[in-house]
């Protein structure tokens, strides 16, 4: 375990603990008002008993002094004063003297008055402590006083006992709270310093760490899963930026190699004039398919950084189809196949028509190159189709080729992704992705579909209500 | 087209100088400014037929410098140079007055293809469209959209009209293919495959095929250029 020193600091600081905390003073205060309330109450049922009691007595020896005189009432209060446990009695003259009881001294005034009152007092058969006791003085005819008490030590009895109570129920409070909060903010804090121990690794290099969960579907297990699931993003991300720079470093690297062989072959192998001019035309062209790539990975960056407003506005989508299909159509028939073309009029749409052509541009062109080969002769036609359903337009373009498996269909929308058939033949692999790109800042998607046999391209942008136009 | 007076500003002094040295090797005059603002002040003050501005320049930006000679009723056409090449740069660039837009990197056969259009429509010459071209024995006429060639009339198609349109529009001049591809499609991008190569082998079929004299010729790494070799 941790070394105490740092761990106690850390421990109080954690918020498990500062909740127990916050919870065992509340408990505390609670139990205060509580027990308060308690002894409040019981010390109002047993002085109204001793206000009843002392009222009945006095009831009593005032009939007998009517019915006997003062002698049976001394009597009897001689009596009663010595029986155990007795009650407080007092007969005094009118000047005040005793006559008989058990009550010692008195605050000084306190016959004077008839009435029920509380005030300290010592009894006569014990030494001088005086206890707190509630009386009622009662002036019989003949200037006689009568006074009947009772010790209240019972009430002070029932505060000491609350209060004991109150006091054990506080240690209570405080032990287990404390260690309650101990143990849950250790447990927190062990799994918090697992979590902290296992990102720090994998912020040191290692993605394939993930936190662990330990099922309880606490709010930890909560974070725990959220973190692995955004860890597992971060890393698809990183092996995607990685496969990127790989196709780049390959992709750019061949068509530079290729540059310096021929800038090489120029210098030494030339003879004529003819032929270095040959061998830098060959040179400006390597180069200017290398400006190409760039051109579209800096056009995918921009599209992807999604802010392109200047060129954005109102077109007709069905033009552009149209247009592109007829600027492709030649180059269609040269490679030995025919442009079905059917465009639906009318496709108003909101965005860069420059950017749309640009990206039905790229998908005739690949299903030109890849989707008239393989054997098949005119007969297979390629299939460029615009139309509005509802509140979209979708722009499909098909061909008869070998198609793309299902499960490369996501991969080939990646940056200079070639599959392994198309490497041989000439592109860059950077065409679907432009499309792709370009559809997503319409606030659309490109789809790519079986076409049965071959591959359908489906390009969906939202079309612009009737009502904007 | 010889002898244009090209005004280059551009701020990297290689550039500049490459750009100097290579029009004048094609026979122009070409004066260099290397920031916005000498820029700025030769155009006022030279006459010149075309003026190369790069977009990005010390002291004076490329889209200020050309919005203030417009406002200055300095209408010499301006090529706007530009590592920015996307589509709303390009919208930007025409809208504060430039006349044309070449993101870098360029090739030079391409600025020089696009300069020499730009001066020729700046000295007033193609100023007031004709209503035909005639280039040796073929003749365009842009009313009845009819092309006859030695008397006999060639059947084409709306697209290759437009093509041999512009392509005669420019006669004695080189145009490139992304040239074609913006003014006959109105496309700037990059049609990767040689889509204009097609185009304009089927128009070759149609106008040179049977013909002693071919009237289009392709110029290597450049582009094209309908010319009457009897001349």
């Amino acid at each position: 375990m941790t070394p105490q020193s740092s761990f106690l600091p850390k421990l109080f600081r954690t918020t498990a603990f500062k909740l127990s905390f916050a919870y065992l003073v509340t408990f505390a205060v609670f139990a205060f008002v509580i027990l308060g309330y308690v002894a409040w109450n019981a010390t109002k049922v047993l002085d109204s008993q001793i206000i009843d009691t002392i009222e009945a007595e006095i009831t009593g020896l005032a009939e007998q002094y009517r019915l006997a005189g003062i002698r049976r009432l001394v009597a009897i209060v001689d009596r009663r004063s010595r029986q155990p446990g007795a009650s407080l009695y007092l007969v005094t003259n009118f000047q005040g003297e005793r006559i008989a009881g058990n009550v010692g001294s008195l605050p000084p005034g306190t016959l004077n008055e008839a009435g029920q009152k509380e005030v300290t007092y010592a009894r006569l058969d014990e030494d001088a402590r005086e206890h707190s006791a509630i009386v009622r003085v009662y002036i019989l005819p003949g200037g006689f006083r009568l006074l009947v008490g009772r010790d209240v030590d019972e009430r002070v009895r029932i505060r000491e006992i609350i209060g004991r109570a109150f006091g054990l129920s506080l240690l209570l409070i405080c032990v287990l709270g404390c260690l309650g909060g101990w143990f849950v903010a250790r447990r927190v804090l062990k799994r918090v310093d697992d979590m902290t121990a296992m990102t720090e690794t994998i912020m040191a290099g290692n993605l394939d760490g993930r936190l662990q969960i330990a099922g309880t579907g606490d709010e930890l297990d909560r974070l725990a899963q959220h973190l692995n699931a955004m860890l597992d993003r971060i890393g698809e991300l990183m092996a995607g930026l990685t496969e990127v720079s790989n196709n780049i470093a390959h992709d750019l690297k061949t068509p530079l190699t290729r540059l310096r062989n021929r800038a090489d072959e120029a210098l030494r192998g030339a003879r004529s004039a003819e032929e270095l001019r040959a061998s830098l035309e060959a040179v400006i062209e390597e180069s200017d398919n290398l400006i190409r790539v760039f051109n579209a990975l800096l056009m995918i960056a921009r599209l992807e950084a999604g802010h392109q407003s200047e060129g954005m506005a109102d077109f007709d989508a069905a033009e552009v189809a149209r247009g592109v299909a007829d600027m492709y159509e030649p180059v269609a028939e040269e490679a030995g196949t025919e442009l079905k073309v059917e465009v639906e009029p009318g496709l108003p749409v909101h965005g860069s028509r420059e950017l749309l052509g640009q990206a039905v541009a790229n998908l005739v062109d690949n299903a030109i190159k890849y989707g008239t080969e393989g054997g098949r002769p005119a007969a297979a036609p390629v299939t460029v189709r615009a139309r509005k359903d509802d509140d979209t337009v979708i722009i499909t373009v098909g061909d008869r080729g070998p198609g793309i498996p299902v499960d490369e269909r996501d991969r080939v929308l990646g940056r200079f992704v070639r599959l392994e058939e198309a490497r041989s033949r000439p592109g860059f692999g950077l065409g679907l992705s432009i499309a792709a790109a370009v559809a997503r800042l319409h606030g659309g998607t490109l789809k790519l579909n079986d076409n049965q046999p071959g591959l359908e391209v489906q390009l969906c942008i939202p079309a612009r209500a009737a009502g904007s136009a | 087209m010889a002898d244009m007076r090209i005004l280059i500003i551009e701020d990297d002094r290689e550039a500049r100088e490459y750009l100097a040295k290579a029009f004048r090797e094609s026979g122009h005059v070409a004066d260099a400014a290397p920031d916005g603002l000498d820029g700025y002040a030769l155009a006022r003050e030279g006459a010149y037929d075309v003026l190369v501005v790069d977009r990005m320049l010390p002291k004076l930006d490329g889209l200020s410098l050309i919005r203030s000679l417009r406002e200055q009723k300095v209408d010499t056409p301006a090529i706007i140079l530009s590592a920015l090449g996307q589509v709303d740069d390009r919208v930007k660039g025409l809208r504060a007055g430039g006349d044309d837009y070449l993101p870098k990197p360029y090739s030079f056969s391409e600025l020089l293809a696009r300069v020499e259009v730009l001066a020729r429509r700046g000295t007033g010459a193609a100023r007031g469209e004709p209503t035909s071209y005639t280039v040796g024995d073929l003749v365009l006429d842009r009313l009845s959209h009819r092309v006859t060639r030695g008397g006999q009339e060639i059947p084409l198609q709306p697209r290759e009209f437009r093509l041999l349109e512009y392509l005669v529009r420019h006669a004695g001049q080189v145009v490139t293919r992304t040239m074609l591809l913006e003014h006959v499609w109105d496309y700037h991008f990059d049609p990767q495959t040689n889509v204009i190569d097609v185009h304009v082998s089927r128009l070759r079929s149609k106008i040179d095929k049977g013909f002693d004299r071919p009237l289009i010729h392709t110029i290597r790494g450049a582009g094209y250029m309908v010319r009457d070799t009897a001349k």
